[in-house]
């Protein structure tokens, strides 16, 4: 049974803030549903509410960073990219502030629909010069995004996962260094964020039927170190699953095309993701199946791979679903 | 810096190094230059506090553009003077008001008169839309509505930090139709932002025209105040009027000063081209030749000489 974490990042980001001074908190009237109420209440002096007005809080950061500070901005992650674009690029971007753009509820974490859903924003972000990009996969990766993202010379996003959230690692955040989790011959999964849970749930099945997976989790998708990656995509007979809580145009699925593309390498890749499509509104799990970002999923692109059926059943992942909780946690509210 | 001239001088060699400038390059931003002469030579040569130039009096070509591999890359804020908590920093925003800010830069000292020779050359640092390497441009604001929420943020950090100097931003009229100024203004209020000040200039052009032709901004005045700046209106033609305007109190609160002007200021004869003024070029060179003589006339000075090699 895994551990699950409430609210990881609440106690991370007060510990990490309250230790570095110049480190502020920015909110754009989503205080508390980016864990930061605690903070806002117990460190007023070190925290900047800048109302529904995400363009100035870009901007206002950027002049923020040009006084020497490193503000962390706080909304949901496809406020901090869609309207406030210009301004990302103007004031930030381009002049590589340390500014640290803490974006919650990526992809279909949450049940707000379109309008709440960022589900290309890895894409925008990839294409950005100066722009690094982190996301965190399980309660140990959102406890040490700070400190992780702190540590960039220039200006950061982040996907981070709140509320409950299950511990799978138990070491922090390296940044630029993917994770290993299997080191198996046949096929090469590649997952990150919510993804990686997924491709675990699925781990034992495979196992059963006989496959054998190769598992990396990347919390570190720009920049991107291609060595390990063409290492491991070397590894395996098959080919590459890709994974992601994300569009498959401009993710993790294409970066991995481009490097293999780049480097002629002469394998089959499955990309697994949303499919040049919105979602809508709806809970975690509802709009994983819907939309194919499960271990199902996965395990169907596994099986269009090796270019036959596993056996595995719908009932097999369940019966290793990891999160008992996440079943009978109600969509979150907003 | 020792102010070697009066502000009023600074002002008149603003419009005339512009003019020449526009008259041997086929066009250029006049109007800009007619309407924010005075106020270019308020901020440079009296009202801000700022230090002595860091930068190479003549420009330094393009060094590239911020990236982790050009560790050598600086902004052209060094032409303000350096960054020192008692210094003013200076924003323009409208950065296509830069062939006036690179003039004010020379007739102030800070830069030599070399530059506007490189002034929209390709490899040059001085762009024609001023880029945050460009002589005295601190942040890019080539996207209009930036400039004042950057100065917020920035205000906000000096003050912080015990900083003395203020932050201003120079502003063009147009930028208030971005909605982002009007967040700028709501924030730098309600964060009690007092170490930042505008001066805004109002000619009520804008790239299609007039600006009630192109969407009307209502009283601005009474906006800004309704949003929580201080604002106060002047003749921007009027020196003695922006200095007087600059002593306004403005205790927890921004202050705007809406420095109303004209886009033909010292130069009467661009009335022939209202309300198109935002980019004036020759329509043919009997034009060129008749606008040189006159606001030569205008200016107080001969004629631009137009012949090959003639400087």
């Amino acid at each position: 049974m895994v551990e699950m974490v409430t609210r990881p990042y609440a106690s991370a980001f007060e510990a990490y803030a309250t230790a570095n001074p110049d480190v502020l908190c920015l909110s754009a009237d989503l205080t508390s549903s980016c864990e930061i109420d605690g903070f806002r209440d117990r460190h007023p002096e070190q925290f900047i509410s800048l109302g529904m007005a995400e363009q100035n809080m870009m901007s206002f950061a950027g002049g923020l960073g040009l006084a020497g500070y490193r503000p962390f901005l706080h909304s949901f992650g496809v406020f901090l990219y869609r309207r406030p674009y210009d301004q990302l690029i103007a004031s930030v971007a381009y002049p590589r502030r340390k500014v640290r753009l803490m974006g919650f509820l990526p992809g279909i974490t949450t049940p707000g629909g379109m309008t709440h859903q960022s589900i290309e924003d890895i894409s925008v972000m990839r294409s950005i010069p100066n722009m690094t990009i982190l996301e965190t996969g399980d309660a140990t990766e959102v406890e040490s995004i700070c400190e992780a993202a702190d540590s960039i010379d220039g200006p950061v996003y982040c996907r981070v996962l709140r509320g409950s959230v299950p511990r799978l690692f138990d070491t922090p955040i390296k940044v630029g260094q993917m994770r290993e989790l299997a080191l198996g011959d046949d096929i090469l999964v590649i997952t990150s964020g919510i993804a990686t849970e997924e491709a675990l749930r699925a781990r034992a099945a495979l196992q059963s039927s006989g496959v054998s997976i190769r598992h990396l989790h990347i919390n570190t998708i720009k920049p991107f170190g291609e060595e390990a990656l063409l290492d491991h995509i070397g590894s395996v007979r098959k080919g590459v699953v890709v994974l992601e809580n994300h569009v498959t145009e401009g993710g993790v699925g294409s970066l991995v095309a481009e490097i293999m593309a780049d480097n002629g390498v002469g394998k089959k890749l499955v990309r697994l993701g949303l499919r040049d499509t919105y979602a809508h509104g709806g809970s975690r799990a509802y709009l994983m199946a819907y939309y194919g970002l499960d271990a199902a999923a996965l395990v169907g692109g596994i099986e269009k791979l090796l270019g036959h059926s596993t056996g595995i059943t719908e009932d097999q992942l369940t019966s290793t679903r990891i999160d008992a909780v996440h079943s009978a946690v109600k969509a979150e509210a907003l | 810096m020792q102010n070697s001239k009066t502000t009023e001088a600074v002002a008149a060699g603003i419009r005339k190094r512009v003019f020449e400038h526009a008259m041997r390059n086929n066009g250029g931003y006049l109007s800009q230059a007619c309407s924010a002469a005075e106020q270019l030579a308020f901020l440079y040569n009296e009202a801000l506090t700022l230090g002595d130039p860091t930068l190479p009096s003549i420009p330094k070509p393009f060094g590239g553009v911020p990236s982790a591999s050009n560790p050598d890359y600086h902004t052209g804020a060094g032409y303000n003077g350096p960054f020192e908590p008692q210094n003013d920093r200076l924003f323009i925003a409208p950065a296509h008001y830069a062939l006036v800010a690179y003039a004010t830069l020379i007739e102030v000292g800070r830069m030599d008169a070399k530059g506007l020779e490189m002034f929209n050359k390709d490899g040059s640092s001085v762009e024609m839309i001023g880029a945050e390497h460009s002589p005295g441009m601190e942040v890019h604001n080539g996207t209009l509505g930036i400039g004042f929420s950057t100065g917020a943020g920035l205000a906000y950090g000096r003050k912080r930090r015990g900083d003395t100097g203020d932050v201003c931003v120079f502003m063009s009229d147009g930028e208030v139709q971005e909605g982002q100024t009007w967040e700028a203004v709501q924030a730098a209020a309600h964060h009690r932002i007092d170490n930042l000040w505008a001066l805004m200039d109002v000619n009520d052009q804008q790239c299609d025209g007039a600006m009630d032709s192109v969407m009307e901004v209502g009283d601005i005045a009474t906006k800004f105040t309704d949003f929580g700046a201080v604002c106060v209106e002047v003749d921007a033609h009027d020196l003695s009027a922006l200095r007087e305007a600059r002593q306004t109190p403005h205790e927890g609160r921004p202050l705007i000063i809406l420095a109303r002007s004209s886009p033909t200021q010292g130069m009467k004869f661009l009335q022939k081209r209202f309300p198109r003024l935002h980019y004036v070029r020759f329509k043919s060179e009997e034009e060129r030749a008749e606008m040189n003589i006159s606001i030569a006339a205008e200016l107080g000075i001969d004629p631009v000489d137009l012949t090959d090699g003639g400087h």
